[in-house]
């Protein structure tokens, strides 16, 4: 059966920055998943609700505004506290290495990818990780 | 008689023989390439992917009339450039794009940059107050003060340029939604420091349309907000003469992805919609025009974005003339501001990115921009520290005054390259014009989805060349360093900030007279509802202090908000 | 262990019904025993079926009845299941309907899944309409199913629907193309959208005038044309209404129940079409297709032989899961 791994490409805040959310959505069609694309100014309930309507393998946030440590912990809690724990939290955008290491140290994202990653290493990184479950 | 027919004779054997001689050298050459490789692991063209001609020669200005299409700098139709003298007159304004955190950070972060040697002040403002909301509206949650500088009041306005003589400095803000109300906080802040609206010089961004194209920070529908820019082009050419109120831009849609034409074209097509617009309204275009300025990106391929800015002022100037007839020359001019592109940079080894930048910069002066931002080596970590901004700072200046570029005008005038380039890419823009005019104009196409179409795909391609490796990016597909440290320092907004702004907020709404804040907000309103100039009631109630959201909720009582489709 | 899914289904536990809709995707042979639980609940619920051209403006019609239906009756809930294409070389798929359903995203008591095609022939419709089953018996009231209106098989989905709404909008071409493509034998209501485009009012007499060639008898149900501007909600609640006529026109007699074993026939037909033609490829064997048609061209068989050898292969025995969708 021809499973396809399921993506929320979500753009949470006031952030217009869309860009490389849409390349990036784009490139994960081309690499064989399904995508939903949120589009801009989401709220993190609106994203979370989008998550567990479309029983998405991986939600990612892409986030330019400087607002990621918020953001990220946000959409983490939410999805937990509606039993979504298995589905994995990624993103890109404007995030210093040390916020990177914190996201990830407290388990607010699995991974984060700077600007300029190629879309195929993303590609990678989810079916790698989904594929391990 | 015989002499002048023997000198005619023998001019056209000369010039048939220096064809003949053209056109052997040029088979000849030919001939050899047949047997040259060429390199197979990239493509030979633009930034853009547009192909490059490997060799230009007189041949393809074959067509092309000096007097006509190149002129003298100053001189309609200004391909050269807007003044007679350019940069030996004046060199162009060093205007860092700049904000963070509170109004008394970025006022630091002013002072610093001006005793630097900036020449010009631009304000970079945060997310929330770019999208009318006040620092303590719940949906501001997480990003007060992160990408700009919080200004939820006038007092924070007065806060921002205490102890800067804004009667002095010129300003320009990066403000499009509520740009009226912004411009309002502006000039009633300066009336406080004892200075009078006549005397104020800066810019407002206030270019909407290219917010539904590319930037996404709007607040209200189209028509509504050709609606307010009007009443801000009427108001400030009689109020505040020396302010531009119009800084139309082809930056962001760049930065969205577009090609150099799009980003050409999709600019003018937007500028000849605001003068249409402003015409509709009754406002002669001498009156307006003088002060409507532009706003350019600085990408890698230095040709092409010489070439694109050479074409952008002779488009206009020809289109200001002969189309809308205006009569005053200053309204043929087309003069910009450059920033540098910012979706050039990169993550990893930023250090090169001082590299991009200078290239990049280097593009814009010999371009012939007013006036240039350079972006920062860390700019794709967080917002600029004092060091880096500094080496952006002394990259204009080195470039300023050690390299002697500046030293005589638009030098790459006549280069068989450039001139060709810069035909080309008129003719181009040229095709969109006529696409877009077929569509129904620009808020039709907008309606459509045109625009974002184009660059969405054009964003999309650019991609797939890296992620193929047909095109190269140093530190990222290639030249890449394994397990890289980032060393140097990121500049960190603190949590505090949004604290800060809330106690702030609380304290305004609790000091000031309520009464006289109500009241001047329904003159907001009324307004609205009738075709009365906005500016001098939301200037009015700037000078209660009523907050930006308190402004921007009356007129979305009126003019409802934006919703997008998204296409991509 | 399928009682506490189901009881986690019929309360309409969010989580619990997306999970079994992409069960029911990926592995439907495992949820035959949920869905047998669960059927006699999702009878209740009223399908719209809404399809019609690309750039028509079903999304954003979608959104704006759904705002109509939850306008009128507060307590209703409603389900809607969004159909968009799988690239056939990537298989992957932008799933871009959720998007243009702006308002309705953010409701609680409104349900969106979107799905993609996934290559499928007739196995699209199985599983869409399992999800479907899923939404009504989780308690939406209304289940709207949207697809594109080309291809075979999303026109059985909106067939396996009660009420078929087909979506035109004027300047997408030739209208007696448009019209000529088998979407006018299928719907029960036409609705012209962007209507205050030009040539609306001429495309709306040349449906009304197509209309009139089909075979009605009398009683028959007599599909109206209806005008909207989705964007302004200008003639949706008129669209509404119609809806809710149709639904009750369908509860006289046996009207609902043809319909709906119409709809289950449409169904098992399309599993065992896929069923058959995943014959074709076997995991030992691979591309049966391929090896008979080589031996066609070599001159070894007829196409006629080859037939008889798969359906002999079938008469022989071989065990299959049902499946819903072709692996390609």
């Amino acid at each position: 059966m021809a499973k396809r791994i399921r993506i929320l490409v979500a753009k949470p805040g006031l952030d217009g920055h869309d860009r490389g959310a849409k390349v990036v959505a784009a490139g994960l069609r081309d690499s064989g998943m399904e995508v939903i694309y949120t589009g801009l100014h989401q709220t993190p309930e609106a994203i979370v609700e989008s998550a567990i309507q479309e029983d998405v393998d991986v939600v990612g946030l892409s986030i330019l505004s400087g607002a990621h440590m918020t953001f990220f912990p946000k959409v983490r809690r939410l999805l937990n506290e509606r039993g979504a724990n298995d589905i994995i939290l990624i993103g890109g955008g404007i995030i210093p290495e040390e916020d990177v290491a914190e996201l990830k140290k407290t388990g607010a994202a699995e991974e984060l990818f700077p600007p300029g990653t190629p879309v195929s290493k993303i590609a990678e990184f989810i079916k790698k990780r989904v594929a391990r479950g | 008689m015989g002499n002048r027919q023997q000198d005619e004779e023998m001019k056209g054997s000369v010039r048939k023989g220096s064809k003949r001689k053209a056109d052997s050298d040029c088979k000849a050459w030919q001939e050899k390439l047949k047997s040259c490789s060429e390199r197979q692991e990239v493509d030979f063209v633009t930034t853009s992917s547009a192909p490059v001609d490997i060799l230009n020669t007189p041949e393809d200005l074959a067509k092309t009339d000096y007097f006509r299409d190149i002129g003298y700098p100053g001189e309609y139709p200004f391909t050269r450039g807007v003044h007679p003298n350019m940069y030996r007159g004046r060199l162009w304004t060093m205007r860092q794009f700049s904000g963070f955190g509170t109004a008394s950070d970025t006022n630091k972060r002013y002072k610093y940059l001006i005793k630097s040697g900036a020449t010009g002040l631009s304000v970079a403002f945060d997310f929330p107050t770019l999208m009318g909301y006040d620092s303590d509206h719940p949906r501001s949650e997480g990003e007060v003060g992160r990408c700009g500088v919080a200004v939820s009041s006038l007092e924070d306005m007065e806060t921002l340029f205490d102890g800067i003589p804004m009667g002095e400095v010129s300003t320009s803000m990066t403000i499009n939604g509520p740009a009226a109300i912004l411009f309002a906080f502006y000039i009633a802040a300066a009336q406080k420091q004892g200075v009078p609206s006549k005397k104020l010089r800066g810019t407002i961004q206030n270019d909407i349309l290219k917010e539904f194209i590319a930037q996404h920070a709007w607040i209200f529908q189209p028509l509504p907000s050709m609606r307010i820019i009007t009443d801000i082009l009427k108001f400030a050419s009689r109020n505040v003469p020396e302010w531009n109120t119009i800084s139309i831009s082809g930056y962001h849609i760049r930065e969205a992805g577009s090609t150099a034409v799009q980003e050409l074209a999709f600019t003018l097509v937007d500028g000849f919609a605001y003068v249409e617009s402003a015409i509709a309204e009754g406002l002669d275009i001498d009156e307006f025009a003088p002060r409507l300025s532009f706003f350019f990106n600085a990408h890698n391929d230095i040709f092409e974005e010489v070439a694109k800015y050479r074409a952008a002022r002779r488009i206009w100037a020809r289109r200001m003339k002969e189309k809308y007839k205006a009569k005053d020359p200053r309204s043929w001019l087309l003069r910009f501001h450059t920033q540098t592109a910012g979706c050039s940079l990169t993550a990893s080894q930023p250090e090169n990115n001082i590299v991009r930048v200078a290239y990049q910069a280097l593009a814009a002066v010999l371009g012939g921009t007013q006036s240039l931002h350079t972006n920062s080596m860390d700019e794709t970590l967080a917002l600029p520290t004092e060091k880096a901004v500094r080496i952006a700072l002394r990259t204009q200046q080195i470039l300023a005054y050690e390299t002697g570029v500046p030293n005589t005008i638009d030098p790459l005038a006549g280069s068989y390259f450039i001139e060709n380039l810069t035909n080309r890419m008129e003719a181009e823009a040229e095709k969109y014009f006529e696409k877009i005019e077929s569509l129904g104009g620009v808020i039709a196409a907008i309606e459509k989805g045109f625009f974002q179409r184009e660059i969405a795909d054009a964003a999309y391609r650019y991609q797939k060349e890296i992620d193929s490796r047909r095109r190269i990016i140093v530190g990222v597909n290639d030249y890449v360093e394994d397990d890289e440290k980032i060393e140097i320092p990121i500049l960190k907004i603190s949590p505090e900030v949004e604290k800060e702004q809330k106690r702030r907020l609380k304290r305004l709404r609790e000091s000031r007279d309520n009464n006289a804040v109500k009241k001047t907000l329904s003159a907001v309103e009324a307004a609205a509802r009738t075709k009365d100039n906005l500016m001098p009631r939301i200037i009015a109630a700037a000078k209660t202090y009523a907050t930006l959201g308190e402004i921007v909720d009356s007129l979305k009582k009126v003019f409802g908000v934006y919703h997008e489709t998204p296409i991509f | 262990m399928d009682k506490t899914v189901c009881e986690k289904i019929l309360s309409g536990d969010k989580r619990a019904v997306a999970k079994l809709i992409t069960a029911v995707e990926n592995e439907p042979g495992k949820c035959e025993a949920v869905m047998d639980s669960l059927f006699s609940h999702s009878l209740a619920a009223h399908r719209i079926g809404i399809t019609g051209p690309p750039g028509s403006g079903k999304s954003t019609l979608v959104d704006a009845l759904t705002v109509s239906i939850r306008r009128k009756k507060p307590t209703s809930s409603v389900g809607i299941i969004a159909i968009d294409p799988s690239s056939p070389f990537t298989h992957g798929a932008l799933l871009g309907d959720r998007i243009r359903m702006k308002r309705i995203g953010l409701d609680e008591n409104v349900f969106i899944r979107s799905m993609a095609t996934r290559g499928a022939l007739g196995g699209l419709c199985a599983a869409a309409s399992d999800a479907a089953d899923i939404l009504a018996a989780s308690g939406k009231e209304v289940v709207m199913v949207e697809t594109v209106g080309v291809g075979q098989s999303e026109v059985e989905i909106a067939q396996i629907s009660d009420t078929c709404v087909v979506v035109f909008c004027p300047g997408t071409g030739d209208a007696i193309q448009t019209l000529k493509a088998g979407l006018m034998e299928i719907g029960e209501i036409f609705v012209i959208n962007k209507s205050d485009l030009e040539g609306a009012d001429r495309f709306l007499l040349d449906v009304r005038a197509t209309l009139e060639l089909r075979e009605r008898e009398k009683g028959d149900w007599e599909p109206p044309v209806i005008k909207t501007v989705a964007t302004e909600e200008q003639g949706i609640d008129e669209l509404l209404k119609e809806i809710e006529r149709h639904r009750d026109y369908l509860s006289f007699g046996d009207r609902l129940k043809d319909k709906r074993v119409e709809a289950v026939a449409k169904k098992i037909r399309g599993l065992v079409r896929n069923t058959l033609e995943s014959s074709l490829y076997t995991p030992d064997e691979g591309d049966q297709l391929r090896t008979l048609s080589e031996s066609v061209l070599s001159g070894k068989v007829t196409p006629h032989q080859a037939a008889r050898k798969v359906i002999e292969r079938i008469r022989g025995g071989r065990q299959w899961a049902i499946g819903n969708r072709m692996k390609r």
